[in-house]
């Protein structure tokens, strides 16, 4: 059981080096430092070309770090958008193209916070809320910090 | 998939590294799960010379030895039979971990000698399973590490085997060849031939065999050779090394090679015992029933339609799955018929997981076997087996054909580069895919028979994309949408839950997420709990539906809390609950729950515990922020598991509920674990009309110069009139005048009699043309009279 956020860009000139950028851009404002992604060839069902990133981690008595060292860690699925599913989409798929991704925001939200089990966050432990929550009001905002 | 770097160089002329290899293929898409090397746990143990040997004095089988070691002379006490003067050992000192035994040496007294350390056995270091006898080396200089001198000497032995991880498209690269054409056509070597000169036929096969006509769209080719004369027994040993580094178990020869040609070309073949055949061999559809006793010792009971390879006898093997016992080979195998046939993915896969079995067949069958290269497939197999165990083949027996799956598609080299971004020539976008074996006529792409997977113009993206490398492509910034400042993104229910979620977080409301599949026995008192909200494939009883409203969740949730200790809780959930199984039949909802009191006991003495007007008041908070009319109705009538006479529906009609709040009823606190009462209330936010203005501007303030006034009434009531019902009806009276109503008092009962109740209002009055005469007052204090008495049937108090 996990929650799960989409990304969708459709257009005439969409290509994968944008998606790359996109993830490189979110993953790093995400972890607030630098992230070393990996690219990796891969396949899913719904797109073509598709592949699997990985950030850089260190792994130090079963927790991990992001940002450093020398092992990768799968994060998220993405890929350039299947024709096929444009076209069920009523999208002419031979003028419009773009990518897609998908990541697990209860294990990206594992990884930033150190938060060693899932299970957790369905759990509604109130010293666990308490520990991990945040101030209401306290809106990210592009000027303000995007990361908390 | 496993498989080593020397089985690799069977199909791949590479002078790259084991760790450039790795590197590549993750990169293609076979990801590297991981290398293991055995070296490595062979890293402690060393080279030494044992200098002399002599009995035991209190053990027959024992000897005492002196061993030379790089750190001097030292005493081992071995009861092998082979320890004598002379020989070269491998030395575990104290302190060295013994893989085979699962131990670590330490000094020790042996019947009343002392040892200091172990000489090892092949099996003792995993190499082998011979256990005769400690290791003799043929040469070696003492203390020097015996990985090494394995590397130098027996390379097959310490060669590091590579695993990796292969997605369902991929079936070719189940085979090594498979990999050794990726690696090439990422320019890591060069794919070697592989041709094979096939065994010339001596006789005609004894054995037939016949593809039903209802079976052809599941095995449209199915090709065989017997041989007569073999002499099966042990595989030679570079076979043996090669299927044991990959993890599996030699049998005898003629198992193995089936093996190794399922894991050196994804072909999967069956070998028959010719002489346990009887008749002809049949391919067919099982009546449904029909059991087999499986080579894997288990007898497994055909469903119907599944496909079968029947003689005489019965049913000898579950087509493209499993082998039977009966035909299968031994070690006295002397005539045997080798299967290479074709089998459809989708029916190999439901036969194999109604029957649930796994095998390195049916995973191959069903990613998708070369159909093409079945007779050549063959021929490999007959070749290697006639010229290790002799014996004379037959012709080949061939029932059905290849299916022709032959298809082309157009390679568009602009396309390519503006889905990848990346700047790939044409040239290098054709030369990667003849080099993956696609066949290039023009600009069409043939595609080779081994790449079931490859079905449109997109994959031929994808191979030009992963074979040029995504972690060599530049990320490029992706163009916005339009110049300036961007249009908001969220729908405007979007920013409504984000509001209300925000409000009742600042209120001091705990969020929660719950699990949106909840058990039955809460869904039913719910009002859930039905079969069209029942999951079909439940990950447990505890999560069998699917919520029917938040509160559940909610109130699982304050228990567990309550079972930690935690009495006072606020806790808040947003999510969708679901009042059906169709789509659609969900709904947006914000739930709170307030339990115990309504924070620690203070100095001021204002704590108490909640009741029914907190969240009251939280609800009309949170409806306030997102915007809700601020004149809504309270009505009862609330499902059963609000208290009956404490609880109210906020709505703007009959039948336009935006909310509930109130207190639970106390039988379902009761089934849901709940101590004490709670108090709760749901929003649903996509009743709350939208505004009808969406633009910026607001009209002028108009703010009156003139003084507002405030007037008090009592009104005596009947006791079950609602103080709502008076506040509208006093606010109705006259709408350009009154600007507030609120109640400030209630009084039940006493002097007033059994039934009644006072209540008092406030009403504050605000003139917008001219300062309020003591005569309009009084016209309008008529009204507001007039109007209450006539909506409660109630008097003003004297």
């Amino acid at each position: 059981m996990f929650n799960q956020v989409e990304g969708l860009a459709i257009d005439t000139d969409i290509s994968m080096a944008n998606l790359k950028w996109v993830l490189e851009e979110f993953l790093s404002a995400f972890f607030g430092t630098k992230v070393k992604t990996r690219f990796r060839a891969s396949h899913f069902p719904f797109t073509e070309p598709s592949a699997e990133v990985d950030i850089q981690c260190q792994w130090n008595n079963g927790s991990v770090t992001v940002g450093e060292g020398n092992d990768w860690l799968e994060v998220l699925g993405s890929g350039m958008v299947h024709p096929k599913v444009l076209a069920a989409a009523k999208i002419d798929p031979s003028i419009y193209q773009g990518f897609a991704f998908g990541i697990g925001i209860d294990r990206i939200a594992m990884l930033k916070y150190g938060i060693p089990d899932l299970r957790a966050f369905f759990d509604s432990d109130l010293r666990w809320l308490r520990h991990y929550g945040f101030s209401a009001l306290d809106v990210p905002t592009l000027h303000g910090g995007l990361s908390r | 998939m496993k498989f080593t770097l020397s089985w690799l160089k069977k199909h791949l002329d590479t002078t790259a590294s084991v760790d450039e290899i790795a590197e590549a293929l993750t990169d293609l898409g076979l990801e590297v799960e991981g290398i293991e090397n055995p070296a490595a746990k062979l890293a402690d143990f060393q080279i030494a010379k044992i200098v002399h040997a002599e009995q035991h004095p209190d053990a027959d089988k024992l000897r005492v030895c002196k061993v030379m070691t790089a750190d001097g002379e030292t005493q081992i006490v071995c009861g092998a039979p082979n320890a004598r003067e002379g020989i070269t050992v491998v030395l575990a000192k104290p302190g060295t971990y013994i893989p085979g035994l699962d131990i670590t040496i330490s000094v020790g007294k042996i019947r009343g000698v002392e040892s200091f350390g172990m000489m090892a056995s092949e099996r003792e270091l995993e190499l082998s399973d011979e256990h005769n006898g400690i290791i003799e080396l043929p040469s070696g200089e003492v203390g020097e590490s015996f990985a090494d001198w394995l590397s130098a000497n027996d390379p097959s032995k310490v060669e590091p085997v590579i695993e990796i991880a292969i997605t369902p498209n991929r079936g070719d690269a189940l085979g090594v060849r498979g990999i050794a054409r990726d690696l090439a056509a990422r320019g890591l070597g060069k794919l070697k031939p592989c041709a094979v000169e096939a065994v010339p036929a001596s006789f005609e096969s004894d054995i037939k065999v016949t593809i039903d006509e209802d079976t052809l769209d599941g095995c449209p080719l199915f090709t065989g050779r017997l041989i007569k004369g073999v002499k099966n027994g042990p595989s030679p040993e570079w076979l043996q090394q090669a299927l044991k580094a990959i993890g599996l178990r030699p049998i005898s020869f003629l198992v193995d090679v089936t093996n190794y040609f399922t894991f050196d070309q994804n072909r999967p073949l069956h070998v028959f015992d010719a002489d346990k055949v009887k008749g002809n061999l049949r391919v067919h559809r099982a009546k449904g029933g029909e059991e087999i006793l499986a080579l894997d010792e288990k007898t497994y009971a055909l469903p119907a339609g599944a496909m079968a390879i029947s003689d005489d006898n019965g049913v000898e093997s579950i087509a493209g799955i499993m082998g039977g016992e009966h035909s299968g080979v031994t070690e006295e195998t002397v005539n045997v018929f080798v299967e290479s046939a074709w089998w459809d993915p989708v029916q190999i896969a439901l036969t194999g997981r109604a029957l649930k079995i796994n095998s390195d067949a049916r995973y191959r069958f069903e990613r998708g076997v070369d159909p093409k290269f079945t007779p050549m497939g063959l021929e490999h197999a007959v070749r290697m087996i006639v010229d290790h165990a002799g014996g004379e083949a037959s012709e080949m027996v061939v029932a059905g054909g290849i299916p022709n799956f032959a298809r082309a598609y157009k390679l568009d080299a602009k396309r390519v580069q503006s889905l990848v971004g990346m700047d790939i020539p044409e040239s290098e976008q054709r030369q990667t895919l003849t080099a993956l074996g696609f066949r290039m006529e023009g600009d069409m792409a043939h595609v080779p028979s081994w790449r079931s997977d490859v079905q449109g113009e997109a994959d031929l993206v994808e191979e030009v994309a992963r074979i040029a490398s995504l972690t060599k492509l530049e990320g490029k910034p992706l163009r916005r949408a339009s110049a300036g400042v961007p249009k908001p993104i969220l729908t405007p229910l979007q920013v409504r839950t984000s509001v209300a979620r925000r409000m009742a977080a600042s209120l001091g409301y705990n969020e929660c997420v719950t699990y949106s599949f909840i058990d039955q026995k809460a869904a039913t008192l719910f009002g859930g709990g039905t079969d069209a909200t029942r999951l079909e494939n439940p990950i447990s009883s505890d999560m069998s539906h699917m919520r029917p409203d938040l509160l559940p969740g909610l109130l699982r949730a304050a228990a567990r809390n309550q079972a930690r200790g935690f009495a006072d809780l606020a806790l808040f959930e947003v999510g969708t609950a679901f009042h059906g199984g169709e789509p659609g039949e969900q709904h947006i909802a914000l739930s709170g729950v307030l339990i115990g009191r309504n924070g620690p006991k203070d100095v001021h003495g204002a704590s108490r515990s909640v009741d029914v007007f907190d969240a009251k008041a939280d609800i009309e908070a949170i409806l306030a922020s997102v915007g809700a009319p601020a004149r809504v109705q309270i009505m009862r009538n609330g499902a059963e598991w609000w208290h009956p006479g404490r609880h109210g529906q906020i709505c703007l009609g009959p039948k336009k509920v935006l909310g509930i709040f109130g207190e639970l009823h106390p039988k379902i606190l009761r089934e849901m674990d709940i101590k004490g009462a709670a108090v709760a209330f749901t929003i649903y936010l996509e009743e709350i009309p939208l505004p009808k203005n969406t633009s910026a501007s607001r009209p002028a303030l108009e703010a009156s110069e003139l003084q507002a006034v405030e007037r008090d009434f009592a009104f005596v009531v009947n006791a079950d009139v609602e103080a709502l019902t008076l506040v509208n009806a006093a606010l109705g009276s006259d709408k350009a005048l009154i600007e507030d109503v609120r109640v400030f008092d209630e009084f039940i009962g006493g002097s007033l009699g059994e039934g009644k109740k006072s209540l008092a209002i406030t009403v504050r009055l605000q003139p917008k043309e001219a300062t309020l005469t003591e005569k309009d007052l009084e016209a309008v204090s008529a009204k507001i009279v007039e109007k209450v008495t006539k909506a409660t049937g109630g008097t003003l108090r004297g």
